[in-house]
């Protein structure tokens, strides 16, 4: 679609959004989500919708639907959908135009398919209902669909149930149930966020070629700018339920207008100096691991971690990051193999660890709202390791914990609150805190910055490389974002289905040559530049034909 | 073999465990009687040589796994042992012979009340759950709640008083005998069985409509609607298939509830049931008679849910489709 | 991604005890109000009845079946005591052993419950197979057998409810502290070396509080209608011991004379109607309380 952007932008006007306003109701008051926002879109364009959470981006996707959520309400604003004005029309005239005209791409196809009902029966659905195509014909139509989308055996995929295929594959089959009626306007609502970068790469793909191939218009919601700039003609960012700016993909990669867009780009730019140490406080030797006792989820890994670095484990889900972190707590005891800290062996179990042991290794998990107490007040958080491994009490401890507040980067006053009056970037900080109130060796990061706006990301990471320089301590920071990994680690560890398929310093394991795995993992991490993914393709299908 | 099979064979093993389970306890219960059956059928009074002679002529001096196995070997073939009402004496009653037209009575009822109840309140759970928050919610929310907490013989009195002494339309004392006509029996069990249905209906149309709203706010009902499903649509083709088992779980639930709540509503109207049984032979410590109808109740209760539990296993897409 | 920003609770709005218990108070709706006041009322009752009863328990005061009047509020029963003061009485003997029985029910169940929910292994496993079979069994049902066994005696009724409910009990603890043991935050304080106690008492107890105490409400109806019931069908509290459940099935049979007592109402229905009142009131206070803490899930 890049090489023909400048005749898709021709058409007329499609949907035209003007002074939207939309409320959401919590505890039982209106709350503005959605403050004023006009928008319009051509026939056969792509319009990203960009922002963080909050900035009211799902619910402007679903307002250009004439749809409101069960709690939300549009109370301001015209929405014309090809002259027909949404807002006024009845519910029936809007459910003639819903599948048939405007199609909905949900986030978790998983969920927002039927489990009862055959994938073929949920795709023909809206076409057969509305007297669209014959039954068969339909069925022969998403069949090609289906083909189209490069699912795999497209004669039969069809007759399978949702939970007998996987996300990548659903989330396809959701797009060609879309596209059934071959409608003027699509809206994808993160249809990608919840998949493996290796499978959105696919599915990016698919999306792209089947809305260019029928000149659908298409508004495509995301968080992450390197996937909008694949797939939209135009960009508009949005926060707390306003446009910030709007422009042409390029343009606006190129040079961004606004203060907050620019901030938006910020993480991609953080690069830790890398500094590579010999020195090894934490070495896993061989390591086997499995929950049931069949199947390995750790296979064989082999991990150093030096001290006052930072080594990033990264990999999918199911790569077995995760469970390596249980293995060294000692949640997880290995079945095999060793760990040695500080050149001493680490008992296997946590129960045979001393006190000493615990506060050496600390963590931080990935949602600070389940690893902070909702019951307890920041003083009594940061306040009980102090207690527990330090013996400091009472006016000490309070100093102690003001001092920590300090270190973090936050005020005294934080001192009496409780979890659920922080935001989420002061929560993953306190997290921190706790983790340093123990005076550490090694935090073992699990996935700290991944449920964070990418503004707060930045923030985190910075913060946590300030904490390294004054306390030498050593992090194993375990993620599944190449971003973040290029920004704070030393050295890397790539794991894939267990096992280890690499470990170097950085600047090594980011340069060719690459092992199969992680040439794959790293090509298909989106860049924010828009020739990305039509590049990569033509590479992957160049190395296809080689091969 | 197939999932479901499986599952279905599974689940009928942990029931027919469960079952085990309970006639184990039922049975256990007994032998804790403090000086056993004999000083409780026999009195205080009773010396030891005639408390002898009483056990090993009810066999009762065996161990009590024997006892166990011949009891349970027994009631398999329907033989639940001699009633001890006027024991001491010669006159052996069968337990089975009085429980008999007892249960068909109290079956009558329960399955008359079902009849009524089940469907009314399917009917208006989903009226209340498809217009939740709505006038008609709010008040039925209110009603329902008020029923559940009031105990059921007041409801009963409440219904005797103004159903049958003020306006008497039905007699207030739910006499049957065998010689009752069919229709007779549905004109005297009517107040118990109207009580019975104003109890199990609230407790029912809540949980249905609890059920129908968690299902109806599943994202796929959403997808169905922005693909321009009708609501009638919705609910009959994406929401029915998926109301199998929360439906099945709520019937069974009540009809269990069912089970008890005949207890007190045939005390009420002196109904001749299998829960008037039970409360008398309680009241007589007729313990071959208490631990049956136990026994009864408990099996009728794990057999509901038993059910309940297959008909959503095998409506489990996920199980009848493997991968 | 939701469409709504996370909304910050302010600090402001956290104050004293007092003033929240206040400001929650004053969002109450009407029914849980009626709830409220008639739960004291109770309570008041049951606390000072020998001060509030005109005469004693058990106390014959006059000829039976004697019509209302000046001296005997509500008339007498069947042997000439005085229905009115029974009536007050009952409040302390049925809310009394009912709320024994479910203190006793939770410091069994809630207990076992919780500590099976963090220490898993073969003693969870074997506690909830017994109280699954426990469960399988009608409450009612189970109850009427084992006071027919044990004799019936109040100690017993006690027991035995408190026995068969803790199974109940014990399920929901389990499940809910189940809940909140897989949060981080207490895999944080395993991490650091933290004894059960701690973690049981600092880290779950504190977030599981909510659901027990609403559960407690629910539960205590229960076992206050199966007392009743129990009572009411001659099994339960005996006489002479004033009690709703036996008094109504004492009074049975003067539905048929509404006179009797007050105009238009029969005898029967007085103590039927302190039960069916008690157990509303708590209900309507449970019902707010469960829309509070669950906040507007019903609305999606």
């Amino acid at each position: 679609m890049k090489s023909d952007n400048r005749q898709r932008v021709k058409g007329e006007a499609l949907l035209e959004i003007r002074g939207l306003r939309i409320e959401g109701n919590s505890d039982g008051v209106w709350h503005p989500i959605v403050k004023g926002v006009d928008l319009t879109l051509k026939r056969g364009e792509v319009l990203g919708l960009i922002g963080e959470s909050g900035a009211g981006k799902s619910t402007i996707g679903l307002a250009a639907m004439g749809f409101a959520r069960p709690g939300c309400r549009i109370v301001d604003g015209a929405i014309m959908f090809d002259g027909i004005d949404l807002r006024a029309a009845p519910e029936d005239a809007k459910r003639k135009l819903w599948g048939a005209r405007i199609a909905y791409v949900a986030q978790s196809a998983a969920a927002s398919f039927n489990p009862a009902h055959r994938l073929i029966d949920q795709t023909v659905e809206t076409a057969v209902r509305d007297g669209l195509m014959t039954r068969d014909k339909a069925v022969a139509d998403a069949i090609d669909l289906y083909g189209r989308l490069q699912l795999p055996n497209p004669r039969t995929i069809g007759e399978r149930y949702p939970h007998q295929v996987s996300g990548g594959q659903l989330q396809r089959a959701m797009t060609a149930m879309a596209m059934s009626c071959r409608p003027d306007l699509i809206i994808f609502d993160e249809p990608t966020t919840a998949l493996d970068v290796t499978t959105q790469v696919e599915v990016l793909a698919a999306m792209r070629n089947i809305v260019e191939e029928f000149h659908t218009a298409a508004i495509y919601i995301t968080h992450d700018l390197a996937v909008v700039a694949q797939m939209a003609d135009r960009i508009m960012v949005l926060r707390h339920g306003l446009e910030v700016e709007e422009a042409p993909t390029r343009e606006m990669l190129r040079e961004p207008r606004e203060d907050y867009t620019k901030t938006l780009w910020a993480v991609r730019k953080l690069a830790k100096e890398e500094s590579i140490s010999d020195d090894v406080t934490l070495s896993v030797r061989n390591v086997d691991a499995s929950y049931s006792g069949v199947v390995k989820v750790l296979d064989n890994v082999t991990v150093s971690l030096p001290r006052g670095r930072t080594v990033a484990v990264v990999g999918e889900s199911g790569s077995g990051k995760s469970t390596l972190a249980r293995a060294i707590t000692g949640l997880l005891p290995p079945a095999r193999g060793e760990i040695l800290f500080n050149g001493k062996p680490l008992p296997r179990a946590l129960k045979d660890r001393d006190k000493d042991t615990l506060r050496r290794i600390q963590m931080i998990y990935q949602s600070a709202d389940t690893s902070l107490n909702p019951k307890q007040t920041v003083r009594d958080i940061l306040g009980r390791p102090l207690e527990f491994y330090h013996a400091v009490k009472g006016a000490a401890r309070d100093r102690k914990v003001a001092e920590l507040l300090d270190s973090i980067e936050l005020d005294e006053s934080y001192i009496d609150r409780l979890p659920g009056e922080l935001s989420g970037g002061q929560k993953q900080r306190i997290s921190i805190a706790r983790a340093l109130a123990a005076g550490p060796d090694i935090i073992i990061c699990d996935e700290v910055t991944s449920a964070l706006d990418q503004i707060v990301q930045e923030e985190i990471l910075t913060l946590l490389m300030k904490l390294q320089k004054d306390t030498n301590v050593s992090y194993l920071f375990i993620t599944h974002d190449i971003a973040t990994v290029r920004a704070i680690s030393d050295e890397i560890v790539v794991m894939h289905r267990g096992k280890v398929v690499q470990q170097g310093p950085k600047t090594q394991v980011l340069n060719p040559p690459f092992p199969a795995y992680t040439e794959l993992l790293l090509s298909s991490v989106p860049q924010m530049d828009p020739d990305w993914l039509t590049n990569l393709l033509a590479e992957r299908a160049r190395a296809k034909v080689k091969a | 073999m197939h999932p479901v099979l499986k599952t279905v064979l599974q689940r009928l093993g942990l029931g027919l465990l469960t079952l085990f389970v309970v006639s184990v306890l039922i049975f256990a219960s007994l032998e804790m009687l403090p000086g056993g059956f004999a000083q409780a059928i026999l009195g205080q009074g009773a010396t030891p040589e005639t408390v002898a002679a009483f056990n090993r002529e009810l066999g009762l001096d065996r161990p009590a796994t024997i006892r166990y196995l011949e009891w349970i070997w027994n009631v398999l073939h329907g033989n639940f042992g001699y009633s001890y009402a006027g024991a001491g004496g010669s006159i052996k009653k069968s337990v089975s012979a009085i429980i008999a037209p007892r249960l068909y009575n109290t079956f009558f009822l329960a399955i008359m009340t079902a009849v009524i109840a089940v469907p009314l309140a399917l009917f208006l759970g989903i009226m209340a759950a498809l217009y939740r928050n709505s006038l008609y919610d709010r008040a039925v929310n209110a009603v329902t709640l008020t029923t559940i907490a009031t105990p059921e013989f007041f409801i009963a009195y409440l219904l005797m008083f103004f159903l049958a002494i003020k306006v008497r339309w039905f007699p207030s004392l739910s006499t049957v005998s065998e010689d009752t006509s069919f229709l007779e029996h549905i004109y005297r069990a009517a107040l118990p069985a109207i009580t019975l249905t104003l109890v199990i209906v609230a407790h029912m149309m809540r949980m249905t409509r609890a059920a129908l709203i968690n299902l109806l706010s599943s994202p796929y009902m959403e997808m169905a609607r922005l693909k321009g499903v009708s609501q009638r649509d919705a609910v009959i083709q994406h929401a029915l298939p998926n109301a199998w088992a929360p439906i099945a779980t709520v019937i069974a639930f009540n009809l269990a509830y069912l089970v008890v709540g005949v207890v007190v509503v045939e005390v009420v109207f002196v109904y001749p049931g299998i829960g008037q049984l039970m409360v008398d032979s309680v009241s007589s410590r007729n313990m071959p008679v208490v631990q049956a109808c136990a026994l009864i109740f408990a099996a009728t209760y794990i057999l509901l849910n038993l059910s309940a539990d297959i008909v959503s296993i095998v409506t489990n897409p996920r199980l009848l489709h493997p991968k | 991604m939701t469409a709504q920003a996370p909304q910050l609770r302010s600090v402001r709005a956290r104050r004293t005890l007092w003033e929240n218990t206040r400001r929650t108070l004053a969002s109450a709706p009407i029914s849980a109000w009626f709830g409220m006041i008639v739960i004291v009322i109770y309570v008041l009752a049951a606390i000072f009845a020998p001060w509030l009863a005109p005469y004693g328990e058990a106390e014959v005061v006059g000829r039976a079946y004697q019509p209302a009047s000046e001296q005997f509020l509500l008339g007498t029963d069947q042997i000439g005591r005085d229905l009115f003061s029974r009536l007050i009485y009952g409040a302390r003997n049925t809310i009394g052993i009912a709320f024994l029985t479910t203190l006793l029910s939770f410091a069994i169940g809630g207990t076992l419950g919780v500590l099976t929910a963090l220490k898993r292994g073969w003693l969870d496993q074997a506690i909830s197979r017994v109280v699954d079979a426990f469960l399988a069994i009608p409450v009612l049902i189970f109850a009427l057998m084992l006071l027919a066994v044990a004799g019936k005696s109040i100690l017993n009724l006690i027991l035995i409810l408190a026995l068969l409910d803790s199974t109940r009990v014990f399920r929901l603890a389990r499940a809910t502290a189940l809940n909140v043991v897989v949060m981080d935050y207490v895999e944080a304080a395993k991490l650091r070396g933290e004894k059960m106690g701690w973690i049981i008492f600092k880290e779950v107890l504190p977030n599981i509080l909510p659901v027990l105490i609403t559960e407690f409400g629910l539960r205590f109806c229960f076992v206050f209608l199966t007392i009743a019931a129990l009572s009411f069908l001659g099994v339960g509290i005996q006489p002479p011991t004033a009690d709703w459940g036996s008094m109504v099935a004492e009074s049975k049979t003067l539905i048929t004379f509404p006179v009797h007592t007050f105009p238009w109402i029969p005898a029967p229905f007085y103590p039927a109607m302190a039960i069916a009142l008690l157990t509303v009131a708590i209900n309507f206070v449970v019902d707010w309380f469960l829309h509070k803490t669950s906040g507007l899930r019903d609305e999606k």
